[in-house]
């Protein structure tokens, strides 16, 4: 069972308390009703399912409840941050070379 | 005497306590202490099981957990019968019964042993290739054989009677294995203070120290010294010592599963005591001192009972104080043998000569073997084994050919050398090096916080183990944050040491004999099927594996491994790093289910939801249905009422006077806040912003790709705040739906949302007759039609509790939804059930209010729906503001497919012949004469007997359905075509009267 570092209980906490949320940084449209398929496409449906460093979104769903997000290594199944909903994606991870 | 075989003056166990037994039905003595293989070994029983594929006899191979073997079935009474058990780790208690597996009709005289005779029809691959064809005959007949032939042992067929428990520990430091490297790490972590946990699979601890003679620590002999380190670490209050516990598991972030045997090993366990314990350990450091495992030597009929480790022989000899053989040989290729047989003579046992395949080895216990007087023989090989249900003799030839020789012997003991256990370490995803030098896999790069000491991690002798232990659990105390230790490391005084060994199959076993020389015991895997397997075109490792099924039965190749991947290496030409070790997976030994599911049976197993007013229904004799995790009153039978006729009287009654329904169920969410109407326009299709205080809505949920999520009467209760409702099943996903648009996408508004499906009980009232039996209960509403119309919703007073009273109705008729906090409701319920009595109400349940609500085409999302279904599919479109700019889904519902013409459209059906009931989930055709498979263009979401319609009722999802109205089309059934015609959805009051009637 992974531990998971809540951003906002700012401690790490048990897998069974998080629900994962799906890809992070897809941003909902300001004016959905007028995007085209094609970005409607990209925005429901396209996901980019990584090898390696992935960015997804996290609910401590039995804990405080807030979603956040988090950068986690799919090869290694590791956590590399995690961080508030609505932060900017990480330009620099910790840990990365260069 | 408990046993032939038992020497006095050998062996740890106090010969005074005596234990009974049998096996097989033959009665046995042992003593306390023994394990049943032991035991058996002490009265000289070394037939315990057949192999499962060719049923050879077979013995004991080991003397631990790496047992292929002696499997054998225990039985504690009829519901306690435990298959596959190995007999090599079961301790013994007065009274164990345990019986053979895989034979018929008796273990010494088995049918199935036809399957040996005929091995060359039972290659590898065997049944891969023979059962193909013809492809019918796999279901008939292939499957129904191999399936009776196959498995070990007999599962018990009653429910487990036994409990299991479950606890989470935490600890700086987890060393895991109880011989000299793990009790020196756990020493030197427990000295600084650190939270420490030991824990060791076998009753005692030791591990090798069980049968080395040879050692000597501060000035004990080396068993001795692991007792008094285990009593001083047991004495210490940061340290838990855990003995039977086998950590079968290392998962994420040094998480690691230990299944600790708590009274397996207890003649009658108390009621209080858990057959099993589950530890889910969280371990800042662990310290893995798992030790190694000798490997056998590959060469002909090297199962045969009788032929063993030995180390094996060494620990019933040292430890149980029981001979393997009067008259033992010994086969190997590295020193350790040596040792086994110099105990053995000293112990009296004649040693009939070791045949060692090096051909000029030295060293200490050469020597002293010669000393003794037992004859040794270099640079020859074991070419077969004599005998069948015990070895008899040994045929010895020198390794590169020449005469042979063949020596009478009731045992060999033999030794191949040692495979380090790095089934943790793999597990825990570090990866193993090979060392070409020692030609063995250590551990390499590490992927967790752990560190491997001892023999597992490929470092030889006592000495250089304890200081390498010692040192690394001072260390990983320290890293876990604790003090430096202040003990003293324990000081070798005396030690054995080995020199390496070989791999894969000895001579005589080579690529041009057809010998059964045995690979992997339990899966009956020989060296020639392994070179079959290249020879057939596997290359990698793991499709050797899987098409040999070499390393893949319980034991989990613990002494197959290597052997089987060094004949492969050989065969494919290439060395053994090329070709790659399979990965080694949990569980490291089977894990009954009982231990992980724990409590977590019957009534534990999910928890189960009631409402406040389930005792009222529970007394008043209600079937009740599950819906989720609640249980809902699903009818009310009267005396001789079957479920049709409650469900009829039911609804009827509603439509004639009144019913109450207990909607407690329903999901409630409040949303407050001053921007709680921008919320509710974003994550509703309808529009909210002009929904008046005191008034009601429909409400439809969309996913962002224009799909019914969940529907549900939203009140609002003042400017700021709506009384959400949503579906039984749908309460939990819709909050979490709500709140992630909430804090993920619309963050700028200022709304509160909270969960309220327990704080209220609701008690639905319905019927024309509604109105009269809640009215004299109700304080400070004004019940009028004028002053509270239909979908409206009022705070006041019911009974002198506050409640909110919406005037709504999911019958059709005239109803009320009365909300009071939970903890009143069945008060309220009982109340408004005496002023219903005069009324002629009656109680109802979920199936009479699926019928009416289906006699008024109300949907109920998740069984008209299916998540493939818009609004306007369901004939809901007026619910879709027209005039918003945005809510979750607006996209979704201009998709092309989404408004092109001939989707499925929720109708009406009406079967022909009204008696006629359909089945939900039938498919329906427009012409059911048309040859099979024919096109399917909707299929029944709905079917009820409606006994208020007279006649049956049904709503369908039905391609282009609105334009079909009148269309007559067919429900092809097993036993005939039904006639249907598409119609409205609304069966009974068409024009709505009923709701103010």
């Amino acid at each position: 069972m992974l531990l998971i570092r809540c951003p906002y209980c700012e401690e790490e906490r048990p897998e069974l308390e998080f629900r994962n949320a799906g890809e992070a940084h897809i941003a909902r449209s300001a004016n959905m009703a007028g995007e085209s398929d094609d970005d409607f496409e990209k925005f429901f449906f396209i996901r980019s399912n990584p090898k390696g460093i992935i960015y997804e979104r996290w609910r401590h769903i039995h804990g405080c409840a807030r979603f956040f997000n988090a950068v986690r290594d799919t090869v290694t199944d590791k956590f590399v941050m995690t961080y508030k909903a609505g932060e900017p994606k990480p330009s620099k991870l910790p840990g990365a070379v260069k | 005497m408990s046993g032939a075989f038992r020497i006095p003056s050998a062996g740890r166990l106090s010969q005074a306590k005596t234990a009974r037994f049998s096996f097989d039905g033959q009665s046995y003595t042992g003593i306390e202490g023994d394990t049943l293989a032991s035991a058996l070994l002490a009265n000289g029983v070394h037939l315990v099981g057949r192999s499962f594929k060719y049923h050879r006899p077979r013995g004991f191979l080991s003397a631990g957990a790496e047992e292929p073997n002696a499997l054998v079935q225990i039985e504690r009474d009829a519901a306690r019968k435990a298959p596959n058990i190995r007999a090599t780790v079961q301790e013994l208690y007065d009274g164990l019964v345990a019986s053979s597996q895989n034979r018929w009709p008796s273990l010494a005289f088995d049918v199935g042993a036809v399957n040996d005779i005929a091995s060359p029809l039972f290659s590898a691959g065997f049944y891969y290739k023979t059962f193909m064809w013809p492809k019918a005959a796999w279901k008939s007949l292939y499957e129904p054989k191999i399936r009776a032939a196959a498995g070990l042992g007999v599962s018990p067929d009653k429910p487990d009677p036994d409990h299991y428990s479950s606890r989470y520990a935490h600890c700086d430091v987890l060393v895991l294995g109880g011989g000299a490297a793990g009790i020196a790490a756990a020493l030197a972590a427990a000295e600084t203070g650190a939270r420490v946990i030991l824990a060791d699979e076998h009753a005692d601890f030791g591990g090798s120290l069980r049968f080395e003679t040879g050692a000597k620590i501060d000035g004990q002999d080396g068993y001795g010294w692991a007792q008094a380190a285990i009593a001083k670490l047991k004495g210490m209050d940061n340290v838990r010592v855990l003995s039977r516990t086998t950590a079968f598991g290392y998962y994420a972030q040094n998480f690691v599963g230990l299944v600790e045997r708590v009274s397996d090993h207890l003649q009658s366990p108390g009621h209080d005591l858990p057959r099993e314990r589950l530890w889910q350990v969280r371990a800042k450091r662990v310290v893995l001192a798992t030790g190694s495992i000798e490997r056998h030597m590959v060469f002909a009929d090297n199962d045969r009972p009788g032929i063993m480790l030995a180390s094996a022989a060494r620990i019933y000899l040292n430890h149980y104080g029981v001979a393997v053989g009067k008259n033992v040989g010994v086969y190997t290729a590295n020193d350790s043998a040596y040792a086994a047989a110099i105990d053995l003579k000293k112990a009296g046992v004649n040693i009939a000569a070791i045949v060692d395949l090096r051909d000029h080895p030295t060293g200490p216990v050469i020597d002293e073997a010669r000393a003794l007087g037992i004859e040794i023989n270099f640079g020859r090989a074991v070419i077969r084994a004599g005998g069948k249900l015990r070895v008899t003799s040994m045929t010895v030839q020198p390794k590169n050919g020449g005469g042979e020789r063949t020596i009478p012997v009731d045992a060999i003991l033999m030794s191949a050398g040692w495979t380090p256990s790095v089934h943790l370490f793999s597990q825990s995803r570090g990866k193993v090096a090979f060392n070409d030098e020692t030609k063995r896999f250590v551990p390499g790069i590490y992927a967790q916080d752990c560190v491997s000491v001892g023999a597992c991690n490929g470092t030889d002798g006592l000495s250089a183990s304890i200081d390498e232990a010692y040192a690394a659990g001072a260390k990983a105390a320290k890293d876990a944050g604790a003090k430096t230790a202040k003990g003293t490391k324990p000081k070798v005084d005396a030690s054995e040491s080995w020199s390496r060994g070989m791999l894969g199959a000895a001579p005589g076993a080579g690529p041009d004999k057809t010998v059964k020389a045995f690979v992997d015991f339990q899966n009956d895997v020989t060296a020639k099927d392994i070179r079959q397997a290249v020879h057939e075109g596997m290359r990698s490792i793991e499709h050797v594996k899987r098409f040999t099924t070499n390393g893949m039965a319980t034991d989990q190749g613990k002494t197959s491994n290597m052997h089987g991947l060094a004949i492969a290496a050989e065969t494919l030409g290439k060395p053994i790093p090329e070709v790659g070790l399979t990965t080694f997976r949990a569980p490291y030994t089977p894990v009954t289910f009982g231990a992980i599911v724990s409590h977590a049976r019957g009534p534990l197993f999910d928890p189960t939801r009631k409402t406040a007013i389930h005792p009222w229904a529970e007394a008043h004799g209600a079937v009740f249905e599950d819906v989720g995790q609640w249980k809902r009153a699903w009818y009310f039978p009267k005396a001789g009422e079957d479920m049709h006729a409650a469900v009829d009287r039911e609804c009827v009654a509603v439509r004639t006077n009144a019913g109450l329904f207990d909607a407690s169920t329903l999901g409630k969410i409040e949303v407050v806040g001053p921007d709680a109407a921008k919320f509710m326009e974003l994550l509703y299709t309808n529009p909210w912003e002009k929904l008046e205080p005191g008034r009601c809505r429909y409400g439809i949920m969309l996913r962002e790709d224009g799909f019914i999520y969940d529907d549900g009467v939203v009140g609002r209760l003042a400017p700021d705040r709506f009384h959400v409702t949503t579906t039984t099943g749908g309460a939990p996903r819709v909050m979490n739906h709500m709140e992630d648009y909430l804090q993920t996408e619309f963050p700028h508004l200022n709304v509160w949302l909270t969960s309220i499906t327990e704080q209220w009980a609701v008690i639905a009232v319905q019927g024309p007759k509604s109105r009269d039996i809640i009215a004299p209960l109700v304080e400070g509403i004004d019940m009028s039609d004028g002053a509270l119309p239909h979908m409206s919703v009022r705070e006041g007073k019911i009974c002198g509790v506050p409640t909110r009273l919406f005037r709504m109705s999911f019958t059709g008729e005239r109803g009320f939804e009365v909300n009071v906090p939970a903890d009143y409701g069945q008060a309220v319920w009982e109340a408004l059930w005496a002023e219903g009595q005069k009324h002629g109400a009656t109680a109802y349940g979920t199936e009479a209010m699926h019928v009416l609500r289906a006699e008024k085409g109300y949907i109920i999302v998740g069984q008209d729906t299916d998540g493939t279904v818009t609004p306007n599919d369901a004939g809901l479109d007026w619910a879709v503001g027209k005039k918003k700019t945005d809510f979750v889904g607006i996209r979704g519902l201009t998709r092309p497919d989404l408004v092109a013409k001939g989707r499925k459209q929720l109708v009406g059906l009406k079967t022909k012949d009204p008696k006629v009931v359909l089945e939900e989930g039938a498919q329906i055709v427009a012409d059911p004469k048309q040859a099979i498979p024919m096109k399917m263009i909707g299929h029944v979401t709905s079917s009820y007997w409606s006994q208020n319609c007279g006649r049956s009722i049904a709503l369908a999802l039905v391609a282009g359905g609105r334009d079909r109205m009148g269309e007559t089309l067919y429900v092809p059934m097993p036993n005939g075509v039904i006639e249907v015609e598409i119609t409205g959805m609304v069966f009974f009051d068409e024009t709505g009267g009923r709701l103010n009637g």
